[in-house]
């Protein structure tokens, strides 16, 4: 463990990427052996299952240091992380231990089954014999949340470079199904277990947002204009009998939309197709805050099958007839997601995301105004004769979307951040006016450059009215713009509306309290977003 | 009557008609040390400790009215007996005890327990009341011994020194620079900033007895600064000078570099959590050692400290002043 605790101090040293990926070759160079996989595992976010609850680790925490609890909990108010907080107030260890990793891990779950007396024991032995920094991992180790700053992109990155393999080869590898206690990093890196796994699915290829006008493009000959439809993301793989739905954030969500299991026999096998999993209804695409009542459901209402109901807009082709076809240029794959959605037996489901028609940048321009109205969130312009690449790539394919809704509030609460910010209040709540009263519309907390957060947590501290414990009730002053993708009703909020990635778009020194919007200027924007009229 | 009193100008002390660490202008200011929130100009005349007078007179101006005292001597001002007991924060650092009629008061200013080799230590001083402050009163603040977090800053800087980077530590320019210079001296040639360099004077003149350094001018190659340790006040850690250093790797000296948010907060290589302030066990061991049966709680996490002191049975309250840390204000002014 002392070699990952290491890795992990340094890690978070350093701010640059090089010095991460280096890190991480040395790492991936040196560690032990069966420590690889379970590393691979931990910071691609496959979390074993968790063996004792945070309350009980909380509770021990609290017993062992000798401390109240309210007095924990303003500790962890200030650390603004629980495996920390508890690796700071336990009394220095009195034992030392230099087990592995791998070790550590394969106990945690062997306790998983035991009662808590005995998890108790184990866990207070154990934190007896790791110094503060080993504890803050054993503590992460238990919780499974591993998010340290290494993201998949960058973890691969590094494993291609450690064992000098194509990194399109590793993003399969780790994305497919497989257990650290089952493969060796040798056959993780080869790639091993996925020939025989039917689910893998590609890694997406993303846009850069177009930060100029698409005039910079060139001709328009060469791109292919689309909706930038505002769904899920997902990828459709059809293998050897067998149907997965993937989402972005590489989950399988196949159970969610039953609406697309017809794909099961009406695609041929060795079909792979990404594209958006969205709410259409009679032809039309419905707002995200409708698809929203479909997401992250384990059983689905009759009611939401019929208001919501599931369609998927086809963006390409990236497997057909069993051959990874993503070197073929962008033309050639759309030609064959027309043949593939033309030959299905059941039409309007599965759909092909239209090809929008335009002579000039010009009159894309004008088309592009249109996207509210179609609820889709701008464009995506893609070279035709682009290839399908792995993650983000600058230059092939660009998002062109049009501007976030926007909305005046005024702050009216504070609260600390956690992680890196926390000891500074950088949550804020934002409200809107509503006759004489303000009500809460939004909580934000990026989108201000450090000063300003700096600026904004001096006023805090000076303008608090109340608090209740981390939270600050401050004098509704400090105007800012919220940008937002969307708004929903609501009947959790007591404004009866939400919005959507709700984040700071400016701080408005230029205004006062006074001229805030007020709800009834939002419930017209919902009320206008529900029509659909087209 | 109670011996001291919190005012809008400051502690003020009724009976002795003078204030302690002031914020607003009066006629004397008993002044515990030289950082700039607990010392501001445009008082009448100020009473320091002897090696708190240098600071004073190169931050506020040569001709500054300082009265000094040695640590122990009493004197009298107005009836009220007072003197100056070493509070262990930064060179020339004093906790101010005052006794009127048998009642003894200690307004500890800023302070920490563990010896750091060039600040005279802390004692604990009985009395009935005791100001303390609490910038570390949370209990997830708890020190290493400094030699292993000197041994930590060591080794950083031999991994430096292999991998030709300059080794820039950045630290406040009173006290937790000449801490630094006093532990680190030996190996590597120390480089420091000239408003260290400027302070370092003022102490060997006083007859302070600080390890040697170089002043960092303008006309001093880069190259030659690669060789060594470099330290430089927080307010420079993101200037253009930093930029203009080869390979630089920078680490931040601070009580706050104790949690993973702190680190990363800055944008530094490396934090080390090294603090003139007293961690939790620092203060609740000073506190207890006093004996008092009423304890202020200043600065830092005040309502937290005095809760918990409560709690435990010392009766504690809260009090509104205007000293910040100056490891707040300065680490976090230019990040």
């Amino acid at each position: 463990m002392k070699r990952f605790t290491e890795l992990i101090q340094q890690l978070e040293t350093s701010n640059k990427t090089n010095d991460k990926i280096a890190a991480l070759v040395s790492y991936f160079s040196t560690a032990d052996e069966k420590d690889k996989p379970y590393v691979i595992a931990m910071f691609t976010g496959k979390k074993p299952r968790r063996p004792v609850t945070t309350a009980l680790i909380r509770e021990w925490a609290i017993e062992l240091s000798d401390i109240p609890a309210w007095l924990f909990a303003e500790s962890y108010h200030s650390v603004g992380d629980l495996s920390e907080t508890i690796a700071l107030v336990l009394p220095p260890a009195k034992h030392v231990t230099d087990r592995k990793l791998h070790e550590w891990i394969t106990d945690l779950a062997l306790i998983s089954n035991k009662d808590d007396a005995a998890k108790k024991e184990f866990i207070l032995q154990s934190w007896d014999s790791l110094d503060t920094r080993e504890r803050f991992i054993f503590n992460k180790l238990i919780s499974g949340n591993f998010r340290i700053g290494v993201s998949n992109k960058m973890l691969v990155n590094a494993l291609a470079k450690q064992s000098d393999t194509d990194s399109n080869k590793i993003m399969h590898s780790i994305m497919g199904k497989w257990t650290p206690a089952e493969i060796t990093y040798q056959e993780l890196i080869n790639g091993a277990h996925v020939n025989t796994d039917n689910s893998w699915p590609y890694p997406f290829c993303l846009a850069y947002a177009l930060d100029s006008t698409p005039e910079n493009l060139g001709e328009t000959m060469a791109w292919q204009a689309e909706w930038k439809w505002d769904g899920i993301r997902g990828q459709i793989v059809k293998r050897n009998g067998e149907l997965f739905i993937w989402s972005r954030g590489e989950e399988l969500v196949t159970d969610q939309f039953p609406e697309l299991h017809f794909l099961k026999d009406d695609l041929p096998d060795g079909t792979v197709i990404d594209g958006e999993i969205l709410s259409v209804k009679d032809g039309s695409v419905q707002a995200f805050s409708i698809l929203q009542q479909r997401l992250n459901r384990k059983t689905i209402h009759k009611s939401q099958l019929k208001d919501a109901p599931i369609g998927f807009y086809c963006y390409d082709v990236l497997e057909f007839q069993g051959q990874d076809i993503r070197t073929s240029p962008l033309s050639a794959r759309r030609k064959i997601l027309v043949d593939i959605i033309t030959a299905l037996q059941i039409k309007d489901v599965a759909i092909l995301s239209p090809v929008i028609d335009f002579n000039d940048w010009e009159q894309l321009a004008e088309i592009r105004k249109e996207s509210r109205a179609n609820n889709s969130e701008g464009i995506m312009l893609k070279k035709l004769d682009s290839l399908y690449h792995s993650g983000r790539k600058r230059g092939d394919w660009w998002k062109w979307k049009i501007n976030p809704y926007t909305v005046d509030t005024v702050m009216i609460y504070a609260q600390k951040g956690s992680g890196r910010r926390a000891n500074h209040f950088t949550d804020y709540t934002f409200a809107v006016r509503d006759g004489e009263q303000l009500i809460t519309i939004a909580k934000a907390y990026s989108g201000l450059t450090d000063i300003e957060i700096k600026e904004v947590d001096s006023f805090v501290r000076k303008n608090a009215i109340e608090k209740f414990g981390p939270v600050r009730t401050v004098k509704p002053e400090l105007v800012f713009e919220i940008a937002f993708e969307g708004i929903a009703e609501s009947k959790r909020h007591k404004a009866g509306l939400a919005l959507r990635f709700p984040r700071i778009a400016r701080w408005r020194k230029d205004k006062n309290a006074s001229e805030i919007n007020t709800l009834d200027d939002l419930r017209q924007l919902l009320a206008s977003t529900l029509s659909n009229e087209l | 009557m109670a011996l001291i009193s919190f005012t809008n100008k400051g502690i003020f002390c009724k009976q002795g008609g003078f204030y302690i660490d002031p914020w607003q202008p009066v006629d004397l200011a008993v002044t515990t040390h030289g950082h700039a929130d607990h010392v501001k100009f445009g008082n009448k005349a100020y009473l320091c400790h002897e090696l708190t007078k240098p600071v004073l007179l190169h931050r506020l101006g040569a001709d500054l009215p300082v009265q000094t005292l040695p640590y122990y001597k009493e004197i009298t001002i107005n009836g009220v007996k007072l003197s100056l007991f070493p509070a262990g924060h930064v060179i020339g650092s004093a906790q101010v005890r005052l006794e009127y009629k048998g009642e003894i008061c200690v307004i500890s200013g800023d302070y920490k327990v563990e010896y750091d080799g060039i600040s005279t230590a802390f004692e604990p001083v009985k009395c009935h009341t005791f100001v303390s402050e609490s910038t570390f009163g949370l209990p997830i603040y708890k020190w290493l011994p400094q030699e292993e977090v000197f041994g930590k800053i060591r080794n950083w800087v031999s991994d430096n020194h292999d991998q030709l980077k300059t080794s820039v530590l950045i630290a406040y320019s009173l006290g937790k620079a000449q801490r630094l210079i006093k532990n680190l001296a030996g190996d590597q040639k120390i480089y420091v900033h000239q408003s260290i360099a400027n302070l370092n004077e003022g102490f060997i003149k006083a007859g302070v007895d600080l390890p040697e350094t170089i002043r960092i001018t303008p006309d001093l190659k880069k190259e030659e600064l690669q060789k060594g340790i470099v330290i430089v006040p927080p307010a420079l850690a993101d200037g253009k000078w930093m930029k203009s250093l080869m390979s630089a790797s920078t680490g931040i000296c601070s009580g706050w570099m104790q949690v993973r948010a702190g680190r990363r907060w800055q944008s530094a290589d490396a934090g080390f959590a090294l603090s003139d302030h007293a961690d939790w066990p620092g203060l609740l061991t000073a506190i207890k050692a006093t004996e008092a049966e009423k304890v202020f709680v200043t600065h830092g996490f005040v309502s937290t400290f005095s809760r918990y002191l409560n709690e435990i049975g010392i009766e504690a309250e809260e009090v509104t002043t205007r000293y910040g840390s100056e490891e707040d204000e300065e680490i976090i002014k230019e990040a």
